[in-house]
């Protein structure tokens, strides 16, 4: 691995090593583009990741002050818990489950096929499908997803084939294994799924791709690439030009450290990206960086989500295997007959008895409780997770009356439930609920969203400056050689699970950043 | 390339029953009372001949109390019994919960102010005594308290403290840790017979190499 100097302001410095700036670093490196990542979180490997819910949770789970409001529910079950994202070097892709489905056409404009939605702030992406897809390839390509470039897909485990045979009785016809980021087969130097059934905690056999063990490591080949660990960002620092030159970090030791940069790419996920904005704020810029629009922070999105559980006669066992080699994908289209806009995808998920009794039914006990603990080896589960509104007012902001270890503020996330979410939820809720029954259900159980792992939106791409934050190559709209690399640049959720999106974005992102230096523009 | 093997389950693993979920060690701390110093102690026996008692080395379990009276410890599992009512959990999950309440109520005096005062005014409702009362009024009891900081710790507490140990686990059928096992792909992970299989196009074939 290289070593930059501190007062080496011709590197790029990205922040994040997860999907979006653990991918954005290897690019740029393998264009000899020199690097500095610097992540919040500690080192793993799949050595270390640990087969236990709760001590993994420890282990990855993203745990500084964070505080919630809102009508959302999560803010009532998990006040201080708004998501659950990891910090640790390879970001969320360590926890993440691996669905990899590329957006449909009209979700780049939904603005255009929905039409006015009241209370949502919906906009067209200033990109559209077409431009992304030769990206879409190479992000596939680069993960090994299942069912793209002759990979054949994952074999499905029983929680998987509980759904099958509910959803075919049903009628419904895009019924598979998914698309998914896990080795089907040994590819890329990575062996094939043991279907460990600890997706979320860390891949033990490293099937599922996370840039820890793909970009980070091919990144530090080139020599162009240093990432320093436990280095928690605080500040981006500008000149009176009004251009960035470096951040500001703690290191691993708790000392204060200075690293200059030519680019500066923010990849800290949905909510810690526009909270470095904000408390970046200066003279020059005091609604914080990039924000002349007013729209960092806006527009949180977190995926309209849900979970049904049903318990059967007989075993399933759906804690064996790959987690979410599942899916039911004909509710993800755009219908409004079904009474709302957008769609949802149906994917299976299993918890273990650990998570289960702190995620079936938060702040539920009883007699009926205890009867869907005593019948876990014989419950199925699905993850509901659908297209949300875009909303001004849901936004990410920085509470004054809570700071976190280093003495910043921290980030206040507040939701509130669209009617639209509500309507798609319901739906959803039911058509999963059919499934079941469909199968030969005894009893359906409606599970209420977990802590958010898809965020999204607050600092969105828009063709105006004005309506958002960055342009469509994630360049901020105020300061050109400022970058978000994440799915905080996303101007809508989609129904898919956002990481293949994210990997597109940032292959995308590189590639323009490079010409950009050419040309010396930036 | 990384790879890890499957085929060489220690035998130790290899006596693991999945369908029963029988695990191989048991997280309980077992004392003889001689040697306790504590506030107070919670007994018990695994029944003879059941799961778990084949999984401990001795039927007889004991576990010591900090600043919990004895009594205290036995309310509390009578509440966590009321909370989540599990006939094939014994004692000594319960008691587990007692066992991290009283770590709690020893570490902060707020939190022992506020258990012990929960505990006395459940035994108040119950008339002096809450685990004699009836099942119906010890319901009646807890659901009045719902709302309370007493009542949300003590649930709050009931999530891990029940749910996250070993015998639960085996109580519950839920193996926990697969990967040193070789994960579920020559385990089980498609063995469900009471539904038809797939289409190969759904869910094709795993990958033997």
């Amino acid at each position: 691995m290289a070593k930059f100097d501190f007062s080496d302001d011709s590197v790029v410095v990205v922040i994040g090593s997860g999907a979006g700036g653990g991918t954005l670093a290897n690019e740029l490196c393998q264009k000899g583009i020199k690097v500095v990542v610097l992540e919040a979180g500690a080192k793993q490997s799949s050595a270390s990741f640990i087969n236990d819910e709760w001590k993994s949770f420890s282990q990855l789970a993203w745990l500084d002050k964070r505080t919630t409001s809102g009508s959302w529910r999560v803010a009532k079950d998990f006040a201080g818990l708004p998501a659950w994202i990891c910090k640790t070097v390879g970001g969320t892709t360590t926890h993440w489950a691996g669905a990899s489905l590329r957006f449909q056409e009209h979700e780049f404009r939904t603005k255009t096929f929905y039409g006015e939605v009241k209370g949502a702030n919906l906009l067209d992406w200033p990109i559209t499908l077409k431009d992304l897809e030769p990206y879409y390839a190479k992000a596939e390509d680069k993960m090994g997803v299942t069912r793209t470039n002759g990979i054949p897909g994952l074999p499905g485990n029983n929680n998987f084939k509980v759904m099958y045979n509910g959803a075919s009785k049903l009628g419904y016809k895009e019924v598979h294994t998914g698309r998914m980021a896990i080795n089907s087969q040994p590819r890329d130097g990575r062996g094939r799924c043991m279907q460990l059934g600890f997706c979320f905690q860390g891949c033990k056999s490293g099937a599922k791709w996370s840039t820890l063990y793909t970009e980070i490591p091919k990144a530090e080949a080139t020599g162009n690439f240093e990432i320093r660990a436990q280095s928690h960002v605080s500040r981006i620092e500008h000149n009176a030009a009004g251009k960035v030159t470096g951040v500001v970090y703690f290191d691993k030791d708790g000392k204060e450290q200075r690293q200059k940069a030519r680019i500066v790419c923010v990849a800290g996920n949905s909510i810690e990206t526009p909270r470095l904005l904000l408390l970046s704020a200066s003279n020059m810029f005091k609604d914080g960086l990039a924000n002349s629009s007013g729209q960092v922070g806006r527009n949180y999105m977190r995926h309209m989500t849900g979970s049904v559980y049903a318990a059967f006669k007989n075993p399933v066992h759906m804690y064996r295997g790959t987690t979410m080699a599942g899916i039911v994908r004909d509710e993800a289209g755009h219908n409004p007959n079904r009474g709302f806009v957008g769609g949802y995808e149906m994917e299976t998920l299993s918890l273990g008895v650990p998570f289960m009794a702190a995620f079936l039914n938060p702040g539920g006990w009883g007699a009926d409780f205890s009867w869907w603990m005593d019948h876990y080896t014989n419950l199925a589960g699905m993850w509901l997770v659908g297209e949300d509104m875009p909303r001004e007012s849901n936004r990410v902001t920085l509470n004054t009356n809570v700071k976190d270890q280093w003495g910043n503020y921290a980030p206040n996330v507040h939701f509130d439930d669209h009617d639209n979410d509500i309507a798609m939820r319901n739906h959803a809720f039911t058509q999963g609920e059919r499934i079941y029954q469909a199968a030969g259900a005894i009893r359906t159980f409606r599970t209420p969203p977990y802590p958010s792992t898809h965020n999204m939106g607050t600092c969105r791409m828009s063709a105006r400056p004005e309506d958002g934050v960055v342009n469509k190559y994630g360049q901020s709209h105020d300061i050109p050689n400022l970058f978000i690399s994440d799915g905080s640049q996303f101007t809508t959720g989609g129904a898919e699970n956002p990481t293949l999106t994210i990997v597109t974005l940032a292959i995308r992102q590189a590639e323009y950043i490079a010409q950009q230096m050419t040309e010396r523009a930036i | 390339m990384r790879v890890i093997s499957i085929a060489s389950d220690s035998p130790e693993v290899a006596g693991c029953d999945e369908e029963s979920g029988v695990v191989r060690k048991v997280n309980m701390p077992l004392a003889r009372r001689d040697f306790l110093k504590g506030s107070g102690v919670l007994l018990g026996t695994l029944a003879t001949g059941s799961l778990l008692a084949g999984l401990a080395p001795s039927t007889a379990w004991a576990l010591e109390l900090k600043t919990l009276s004895t009594e205290e410890g036995q309310t509390l599992m009578a509440m966590g019994r009321v909370l989540f009512p599990h006939q094939k959990l014994p004692d000594a999950v319960y008691a587990l919960l007692s066992k991290d309440l009283d770590a709690k109520a020893s570490a902060d005096a707020g939190a022992a102010k506020m258990l012990k005062d929960g505990i006395a005014w459940l035994n108040k409702s119950a008339g002096g005594n809450f685990g004699k009362a009836s099942a119906t009024k010890r319901e009646e009891i807890v659901r009045g308290m719902e709302g309370t900081a007493f009542f949300a710790t003590v649930r709050g507490q009931c999530v891990t403290s029940l749910y996250d140990n070993d015998m639960a686990f085996a109580v519950f059928g839920y193996p926990g840790s697969a990967w040193e096992k070789g994960g579920y792909i020559t385990r089980g992970f498609q063995d469900l017979k009471w539904l038809p299989a797939p289409s190969k196009e759904a869910s094709p074939p795993p990958y033997l190499g």
